[in-house]
């Protein structure tokens, strides 16, 4: 019996993500990424002494906003300090929000298992500035020298406190994609890991099967992508079976994952943990939304992830396989249900155009820029064709390719550019008269009834046209010709 | 040159004099950098002097007129500032080493507005370190003395701005009060010093001791030029989030008819009295009724908790304010092996002894186990304090007492800091409920040092409060002389 059936493991996650405000939190500094170190700062978000914060209205509506797509109470919420002494923390505390949050008591449903996952809370606070440790070690300790830069300081983040409903790695992945889906869908974040503006903490603990009394957690920090999300949390549920296996005991402490060393290590015991003094803010004022406001809110969201994969669901009628839920998953974090749903008044089938958006285009949009605006209409011209029999697979696949990186080429060039000459009728004709002429005892066998002959030509066919022919249009020439004879 | 007697002139005067051509700004500006020349040495009100940069403003002020332009308010009027506001391009310090040589970038919003009326700023004021302390004696540079005696303390923590007025280096001046650093150096003074109404002057540019008690106010030798100051300086701030939207104070001509007006000498500010300010209370209250003023006791029970919450919310605060201050970015640093070793060094030596304890006190009162016996319960008492005054309020249209129980004392005479702590017990529970009460002085006492009377009103009574005040100060023929002018007479 493996340690992996002896144990359960119980996973919550804390994820932060970035607001896409124009200005900071609590200032009017631009919030953006990648600007020149410490130009996007002012004595604010410095804080410089005498300096004092404002809330930036549009930071709370889309916290509201995330709070209500995530099925949340939206309450009366009270800004506080978080008191701990660090260089990239301006003020030597972060204002961030306690026990009286924005949002509380929501859930998210996950897309595969169907599972819910509850939403403890998710609250607005402020983000710190980003230090790099000059030196081997690249962390504060044994590091010669450090810069920070204070762009970040102030930026507007959400962060999402999960209950610990979650029993794997690969369970914490669906969750988090899940919950990425939905936050882009609101508009108030971009969601982009790899840029800092998702980031993911993990409370990882284990205890044996048949115990209901969770095992000591311990926290992992520095969960940068959902790969390291999986890693993480599978080597740190393994790091405490073994712990617990062997008679001892796991420490509460915080973790940092390293991905190059594909391991945990402790950063702080609970001991050496920080006492935050947490007290109100006296610079600002609680937020109090009116029930309108929330309204409102509600009314302008759209539709969110969890009611879009409900109407692609439907258009398979209602029982998708495995890999179809994950297409639709995908289809909708990259935003191409609508291109499916607009594929059905073209009498596409919704599993073909499904699979090509799920499969093909969502891949190729990966590598665009955010600007890049998808060609939607030779999108759904190349599916049309593929539908009809005018493109095989593999070739639709071909151009597919070439439309989504070249908005701007014409569909019915570019397949005559790429030579896939079976979509045109007449070279279709030209070539099956060829391939009669060349045998004509195999094709009067076929036409007194030897049905399994069809393959053999649209294997010449093949050969002849240097498997630019579509297999599916010469056997129904081949059948059609058939036809006629016999008429 | 004129042969007008400018430093004693009111902010008014001299203000309508620049106004209407009388006399020029830079004539108002030389007499009182004259006056400093002469007598600064001994008070040592001033940590930083502008003297060239107001006479530059003086003359922008001057020629301004000349080109027909109107002019503001306080048009010429010199004004010291407490060196606890940041003001663009000037040495900024909180009278700490941890600030020492630190120059901001940007103007508090209380200095913008004086300047935008055309006071001239002459100098930044001495102060306890952070504003923490009475008699100014905690300044980490050096001590300021009372122009009255001096050999005696300013009163603090507001102590160089409350001298800068009484020494006639200006008409009119700027403190902060967090507990009765206004009121309580005012009454030390002999000169007029209010603590405004909670959010009716931004607290932008204030370097923060207790955020949720720090509040911008005015002195002057008048009631009048402390009503005009006010009136300058207050109004909505979108800089300051716990700044009132569409409340600010506007000046009037002083109508100090106080009868029918109810009166309520508050009980729990009767104890612990010196015998001098005890008969001034009482001069007070004679003055008051012979003016047809209806006056009586009453009792504010929960007043009497007052200094032990203070010293509970008051530190708490401090300690998260004050925990910038690290050495990281700007001000003092003490580099340390490491970065805990950097912070160790640079807080334990840029720090007061003071200072230091009030961040741990505060420390202490948040920390995880003891908040809600230690700040949360003090956070209650502060309820229970404005809502006993609210009582009070619904009979009395404003309330009296002494603003600091004795006179000003001599230098070292309060080491133990409990007794220190004690000069502000009867102008720490107005700060609690965020209410204005502002110190005028009244009477002389002992060795004929002044005595101010403390009056107390409502949120946004300052109208009521400042026609009191100028009653008393009608009442009160006494004035405030500082001790080289007396010698002289």
């Amino acid at each position: 019996m493996s340690l992996e059936d002896k144990y359960l493991i119980t996973v919550g996650l804390e994820v932060h993500t970035e607001l896409r405000t124009k200005t900071k939190l609590f200032c009017g500094c631009a919030n953006e990424f990648g600007a020149e170190p410490n130009t996007n700062i002012c004595p604010v978000c410095l804080g410089l002494p005498g300096s004092l914060p404002v809330v930036n209205r549009r930071a709370v509506e889309y916290a509201m906003r995330i709070g209500t797509a995530l099925n949340c109470e939206i309450k009366h919420s009270v800004f506080h300090r978080k008191n701990y002494f660090y260089p990239d923390m301006p003020k030597d505390y972060q204002v961030t929000q306690y026990d009286e949050p924005t949002c509380v008591n929501g859930y998210v449903e996950l897309p595969i298992t169907g599972k819910i996952v509850n939403i403890v809370r998710a609250h607005i606070e402020e983000d710190t500035g980003k230090s790099t440790h000059i030196g081997t070690s690249g962390r504060i300790t044994g590091a010669d020298y450090s810069l920070v830069d204070y762009n970040r300081s102030g930026i507007p983040l959400v962060e999402i406190v999960s209950a610990p409903d979650m029993v794997s790695g690969e369970e914490a992945r669906e969750y988090v994609s899940e919950l990425r889906s939905i936050l882009v869908a609101t508009g108030a974040t971009d969601g982009k890991m790899e840029e800092g503006s998702l980031r993911v903490d993990a409370n990882v603990s284990v205890r044996p099967v048949g115990t209901e009394v969770l095992g000591t957690r311990c926290e992992i920090k520095n969960l940068n992508s959902l790969r390291s999300l999986v890693r993480a949390i599978t080597y740190e549920a393994r790091r405490q079976m073994e712990i617990v296996e062997e008679g001892g005991k796991v420490i509460q402490e915080t973790r940092h994952w390293n991905e190059d060393l594909g391991k945990t290590s402790s950063l702080r015991s609970k001991e050496e943990a920080y006492d935050y003094r947490y007290f109100p803010e006296p610079d600002l004022s609680p937020l109090d939304p009116t029930a309108e406001e929330v309204e409102a809110i509600k009314a302008g969201l759209g539709t969110l992830p969890p009611k879009r994969r409900a109407i692609l669901v439907e258009l398979l009628d209602g029982t998708p396989t495995k890999s179809e839920i994950e297409q639709i998953q995908t289809a909708i974090n990259f935003g191409l249900d609508e291109l499916v749903l607009a594929g059905i008044d073209r009498k596409i089938p919704a599993k073909l155009s499904l699979a090509r958006c799920a499969n093909e285009v969502a891949g190729l949009i990966s590598n665009l820029g955010d600007s890049y605006i998808l060609p939607n209409e030779k999108i759904l011209e190349v599916l049309a064709k593929e539908s009809a029999g005018e493109l095989t697979p593999t070739q639709s696949k071909v151009v597919l390719s070439r439309v989504v990186a070249d908005g701007d080429v014409e569909v019915t060039a570019l397949i005559s550019e790429l030579g896939f000459v079976a979509a045109s009728s007449g070279e279709m004709d030209q070539l099956v008269e060829e391939i009669i002429a060349e045998s004509p005892s195999e094709w009067e066998r076929f036409v007194s009834g030897e049905d399994q002959l069809a393959g053999f030509f649209v294997g010449k066919a093949m050969k002849k046209s240097g498997g630019k022919a579509n297999g599916k249009l010469v056997s129904k020439s081949l059948n059609d010709r058939r036809s006629q004879l016999q008429g | 040159m004129s042969d007008l007697n400018f430093i004693e002139m009111s902010a008014v005067e001299i203000a309508a004099g620049v106004r209407s051509g009388e006399f020029s700004a830079v004539e108002v500006v030389t007499a009182h950098l004259d006056q400093i020349d002469k007598h600064e040495g001994d008070v040592r009100s001033f940590v930083t002097q502008m003297g060239e940069r107001a006479l530059d403003g003086a003359k922008a002020v001057d020629e301004r007129r000349s080109r027909g332009e109107e002019l503001g308010a306080l048009a010429g009027v010199p004004v010291a500032l407490k060196d606890n506001m940041a003001y663009r391009g000037v040495e900024t310090t909180c009278s700490s080493k941890i600030l020492k040589g630190w120059i901001p970038p940007y103007t508090a919003t209380v200095i913008e507005r004086l300047e935008a009326a055309g006071a001239i700023a002459i100098g930044k004021t001495n102060l306890d370190e952070f504003a923490m302390g009475s008699s100014t004696e905690n300044s980490a540079f050096f001590s300021t003395r009372n122009p009255i005696d001096l050999n005696r303390v300013p009163g603090g923590s507001s102590g160089g701005s409350a001298a800068s007025v009484a020494a006639r280096f200006a008409p009119i001046a700027i403190g902060s009060d967090t507990g009765g650093s206004i009121r309580q150096p005012a009454s030390l003074c002999g000169v007029v010093g209010v603590k405004p109404t909670y959010g009716l002057v931004s607290r932008y540019g204030l370097i923060a001791f207790a955020s949720s008690l720090d509040q911008i106010g005015p002195f002057a030798r008048s009631v009048d030029d402390a009503s005009l100051v006010l009136d300058v300086i207050s109004g909505h701030d979108g800089r300051d989030s716990t700044s009132l939207a569409e409340r600010s104070y506007s000046h009037q001509p002083i109508d100090n008819d106080v009868k029918g007006l109810r009166v309520g000498v508050i009980t729990e500010m009767l104890d612990g009295l010196s015998s001098d300010v005890e008969n001034a209370l009482n001069l007070a209250i004679d003055a008051l009724r012979a003016l047809g003023a209806q006056v009586e006791e009453v009792s504010v029970p929960a007043a009497k908790f007052g200094l032990t919450a203070y010293y509970l919310i008051a530190p708490a605060e401090a300690s998260s304010n004050l925990a910038r201050f690290d050495g990281v970015r700007y001000g003092v640093r003490v580099e340390g092996k490491d970065m805990n070793e950097t912070y160790e060094l640079t807080r334990g030596q840029g720090f007061g002894p003071e200072v230091k304890r009030r961040i741990m006190l505060g420390t202490y009162a948040l920390s995880a186990g003891y908040y809600d016996a230690l700040y949360g319960k003090a956070q209650k008492v502060r309820t229970l304090i404005a809502n006993d005054f609210d009582n009070a309020y619904d009979r009395f249209d404003v309330l009296i007492s002494a603003t600091s129980p004795t006179v000003a004392f001599e230098f070292n005479a309060k080491s133990d800091p409990l007794s220190m702590y004690m000069s502000d017990v009867c102008t720490i529970p107005s700060n609690l409920a965020g209410h204005p009460a502002m110190s005028v002085p009244f009477a002389g006492g002992e060795g004929g040092l002044p005595i101010g009377i403390q009056v107390l009103a409502p949120s946004f009574g300052e109208g009521v409060m400042f026609k009191v005040a100028s009653a008393l100060e009608a009442a009160a023929n006494y004035k405030a002389i500082p001790e080289w002018d007396n010698k002289g007479k």
